[in-house]
This record gives C-alpha cells, structure tokens and sequence, in this order.
C-alpha cells in the first residue's frame, strides 16, 4: 500500500541506548525498507520518520526489541499550545478514518521520566476533547489506540515543570519486548553462569538478520542462549562448544536454589520450552581451533559470544608437556587435557572462521570485550572479507565494556589476502594485570579524581549565580 | 545427531588427514521424531547437501526409504520429495554411537544425540 508520506514516532525502551540505530537499520536493510528520518536525537527515546507504507513501519515493528510502540503522528510540539495547534492542523480527513462512530478506541497517556495519578492523566486526556470523535470508549480491545505522550527529559534529579516535548498520534503497532519476558532467564529450564539475557540476545539475533529458513552457528555455544533468540526468528540453529560438561549440561548448576542439574536440562530441552524444536539441528563438542566442517559448508549468518577468558576460559585442546602419552586402556575414558587459546588468535581464527563459511552477504555478530579508556577501532578484530557495519558498547564496569560488533562478508577469501595483523590485546591480561598498582597509587588516582570534580562543581555553581 | 549434521561433518582435524569425509556411522540407537516440515528451508539446505553422502548415510543406518540415489530435478516444486527430504535431514536422529574418520579409523563418540569430535592431547 503505497500513500502519501505520514509521519510517525518511534518510540524506544530506555534501554541499550547505543544498540538502537544499529538495530533498526539492520531491520530496514533486511526487507529492504525505506524511511527517511527526520528527527533522531541521539540519546533521546524517540525518532520521527517518515514513510510512505504504514506497512512497512509494521515491519519493523514485527522485529524490533529496543521499539516499544511505533505512533502514526498526528500532532507534536514543545508546549501544550504547540501540540494542540500543530494536532489542530492535521487533516481531519486522516483522523476521521480512525475515529468514525463505528470504531472503538481508547487513549493511552505515557509520560516519560515523571509520574502522574489516574485522575492527572485523565484531565490530560480530556484537554483532547476538540477531536472528532465519534465512537464509543474499548479498554480492553480499541479498534483505534491514540496515544498521548510527555517527555520530562532523561534526569530524574532535575524533572522540569513542563515536558520538553509532546507527542499524540495513533498507535500503529507495538514492538517485540514482550519476547523478553517470554525468554526470560529466570524460568528457562537450562542455563549457564555466562547465559545472555533475552534482550541482548534477541537484538543478536536482528544484528544477523535472521530470517526464516536461514542456518545459524554458534561456534562457542555454551548453554544456547543465541540460539534459543535465533529460532524465534525462524533460524535453523547449529553449536559447537569445546565444554563437553556444559552441552550435556551435567555443569555445577547455576541457579542457587539448585543442587543438581535436572535429568532433561539441555539446549535442546530449552528449544522445546519455547516451542522451536524444529529449529533446532544440533550441537557438537568440537574444538574450534581445528576445522571440522566440511570446507564448502555456507552458514547464514554466525552469532556468538566468545569467552572472555574471566569467567570462562578461553580454552582449547592441548598440553604442555612434551610428549605426552596416554595408554591404550584409558584411550576410551580420556578426557582431553586443555591450553590457553588466548583471545586475540580466538578472534583471528573467529573472522577466518567467518569469512570462509559464511555466504555472501551472511552476517558475523560476536561481542567483544576490551578497556574502556584504552579503546581505538584499531583494536577490533578486522579481516579484509568482512566489512564491519555496527558497533555498539554495553559497559560492564568502571574499566570494562564489550562492543557487539556485526560483520558483513563481503567477498571470498583469497590466498593472497593479506594476514591479519590487527592489534587485538588480550583482555585476560589485561583485566588481571590492571590491579598491579598499589593501593596508595590507586587512593592518589581517585583522591586526584574528586580533586577534579569538585572544581568542576564549583565552576558550575558559579557560572549558574553569575547568571 | 541428525543426518544434517553428518552431511556437513569431516575429520579434518586429525593430524594427516585432509578430506576426512564421509564419517561412517555406527548407530546404537536411533530415534524418529517428528519436527514441523519447512519447505523454504529444505529446499534451500538441497544444493549444499553432498547428496551421494546423504543417501549413503541414510542406507547405512537402515532408514533410506523411498529416497531417491540421485537428486530429483526441480525439487522446489516437488512437495512430495522435500518432505522425505526432511524426514532423513531433521527427523531421524542418531542418539547413541560413533562416527568413524574414513582415512585413519579414529572413532568420535556420540552420546545423548551430541557428537563428540575433540581430539586428545597427544593427537593435535
């Protein structure tokens, strides 16, 4: 359905703030969406687009986690007089599809970053009493929901009287949050110490683009988070991890609550809870720092969340004496003695990995950690068939953050590619060696720290009472 | 272990051995379930199927039934063949066994459905 342009209002969770661009621009490039933006604040919950096809609003809606509700805009405005004269202005035409005697609605008011009673919210509905509205009021099931919006900026400290911004239009479609709840780790039967919460995952899972039909690895699987987010989608879904314990899930539990594992805890138990068995092909113990697949084997997309090397260990096969022997009798019962991988060859044999398996176009998603204030983009792994197109930071702690990086395969390797040579520091090292200063260096650092901040303080004061 | 897996698995990480394919099976137990029939994807999976190796493989746990020896032409219009495509790729499973590398012999467990493919120290 092809009309004029309408504008409309994304409207996020506050939530991931930095993975939010990425993720509905990799929704828009997987069905091939057109919109143009025409406000998108950086930090702000909401973006104003325009579209021509509330179809294809409905789209992106259909995946999007970091959306809550997506608004066919009526009517916006930095005062309560803007927005009655600018929702005074809109074709009355358009509205009166809506809210003819034969349709039910209700209004929803959401303010942002201040709270308000029933009774406030309902005068506030009751300064809309100018529209054309003819139908009776459905609280339950509406055939049209409109939905009034006030935007106190991001501060709880200092909410201003007035909101910054308001909004009111029509709700068009609601976004993907309710499969947070629905993956929530809390009631899945099978999980790690180093699960990815259902957010993270889901938006993983739009990062790759997956779509129905398509194959999806994970070569560093674990307890099969990504894939239970990957089978939502409609992603066949492949794991190989190297932890024979964790695929058989016969780990120490990770719930505290839980003295033993259960007899059905697996991936493919978990595949089962949410109703995507089907999805589910398999997984393997295998080591990845030696192929096991088949050289032409073309997976659609590779997501994964590799160990950090801190709470799991970034490990393959190994040994370190020289040589070493195992009888003939144990053969059978062996359980492999493992080495240190290292992180920086993980991602090397990682973006190898990727840009050998994955079709044209297929999409590597992986997290990466590193040190905040060290952090440059030389320091991202990097490959000369895959072209990175997202970057986004969640930060762990005061020093630490991980970036989930999305790669694109652009081409075929080639034999004369040239070696990698990217300058990825091992972040094990790292996050053990950065308690080497003493303590009293440590107390100068933050006394040194507070020093500064109360200079800024009171500058700031004192440029405030100058005014 | 599904057949799916089988088709795309070598034995390539063992030291010598450079195509490491097709693993034999030797199935202990097997179990058929039934998984929801997705003709996009089937008919996607086909052209990166080894389809000799499938067929072989299929043979070899006793479950080829009416599977054809060489692919079908125009099997995305072919419902009929995509299903018994998809039985031998999703539905059959080989739960208990081994996988045995075609060149050295070397035997990779599977227990509970999950392959074992990790080498021991002194094989990397």
């Amino acid at each position: 359905m092809i009309g004029i342009p309408k504008k409309y209002l994304l409207w996020f969770a506050h939530e991931h703030v930095d993975f939010r661009i990425a993720e509905i621009e990799s929704i828009c490039e997987m069905y091939d969406i057109k919109v143009t933006t025409i406000l998108r604040p950086d930090e702000y919950p909401y973006w104003i687009i325009e579209s021509d096809s509330e179809d294809a609003v409905k789209k992106i809606a259909s995946r999007s986690i970091s959306l809550r509700s997506c608004i066919e805009l009526w009517g916006d405005g930095g005062s309560h007089e803007d927005l009655h004269r600018s929702l005074k202005e809109y074709p009355q035409g358009n509205m009166r599809l809506h809210l003819n005697n034969e349709k039910s609605f209700k209004v929803i008011v959401e303010t942002f970053c201040k709270h308000f009673s029933q009774d406030e919210k309902i005068k506030k509905i009751e300064s809309f009493s100018y529209l054309p509205i003819e139908g009776p009021v459905n609280l339950r099931n509406p055939d049209t929901a409109l939905m009034y919006i006030e935007y106190y900026g991001l501060d709880p400290n200092t909410i201003p009287d007035k909101p910054y911004h308001l909004f009111f239009g029509r709700l068009v479609a609601d976004g993907q949050r309710q499969l947070i709840r629905k993956l929530s780790l809390k009631t899945r039967n099978f999980i790690g110490n180093t699960s990815m919460d259902p957010q993270l995952s889901l938006i993983m899972a739009n990062q790759a683009q997956v779509k129905n039909g398509d194959l999806i690895l994970d070569p560093f699987v674990g307890s099969g988070s990504l894939l239970v987010a990957a089978s939502q989608f409609g992603g066949y879904t492949l794991g190989t991890d190297i932890d024979y314990l964790m695929l058989h899930a016969r780990t120490r539990p990770s719930r505290i609550s839980q003295k033993t594992r259960g007899k059905d805890e697996s991936i493919a138990s978990n595949m089962k809870q949410y109703g995507t068995s089907s999805y589910y092909i398999d997984v393997l113990v295998t080591d990845f720092s030696l192929p096991v697949w088949r050289s032409d084997m073309r997976v659609d997309a590779i997501i994964t969340d590799p160990p950090y090397g801190i709470r799991e260990a970034t490990e393959r096969v190994g040994t370190i004496k020289r040589q070493p022997v195992i009888d003939q009798h144990q053969v059978a019962s062996h359980i492999p003695s493992k080495i240190d991988y290292g992180l920086p060859q993980m991602f090397v044999d990682l973006l190898s990995f990727a840009a050998n398996h994955l079709c044209i176009n297929g999409r590597l998603v992986c997290w990466f950690p590193l040190f905040r204030e060290h952090y440059a983009d030389e320091q991202l792994p990097s490959h000369p068939c895959l072209q990175l197109i997202a970057n986004s930071e969640q930060i762990l702690s005061t020093y630490t953050s991980r970036r989930l990086l999305t790669y694109k395969k652009i081409r075929d390797p080639q034999d004369d590619d040239p070696i990698d040579d990217s300058n990825v520091l091992d972040f094990r090292v790292r996050y053990f060696g950065h308690g080497d200063e003493t303590r009293k260096e440590r107390r100068m650092k933050r006394a040194e720290q507070r020093a500064k901040n109360k200079e800024n303080w009171e500058k700031n004061i004192k440029s405030k009472t100058a005014r | 272990m599904k057949l799916l897996t089988h088709n795309m698995l070598t034995s390539k990480c063992l030291k010598g051995v450079t195509v490491g394919y097709p693993l034999a099976i030797v199935a202990k137990d097997i179990k058929v379930s039934e998984v929801d029939f997705n003709s996009e994807f089937i008919a996607r999976i086909i052209p990166k199927l080894d389809w000799a190796t499938l067929w072989k493989a299929a043979e070899s746990i006793g479950h080829v039934g009416e599977l054809p020896q060489t692919l079908v032409e125009d099997f995305e219009e072919n419902e009929d063949f995509l299903k018994k495509v998809h039985h031998i790729l999703l539905e059959v499973e080989v739960i208990n066994g081994d996988l045995l590398c075609p060149e050295s012999g070397r035997k990779f467990p599977i227990n509970d459905g999950i392959p074992n493919m990790l080498l021991n120290e002194d094989e990397v």
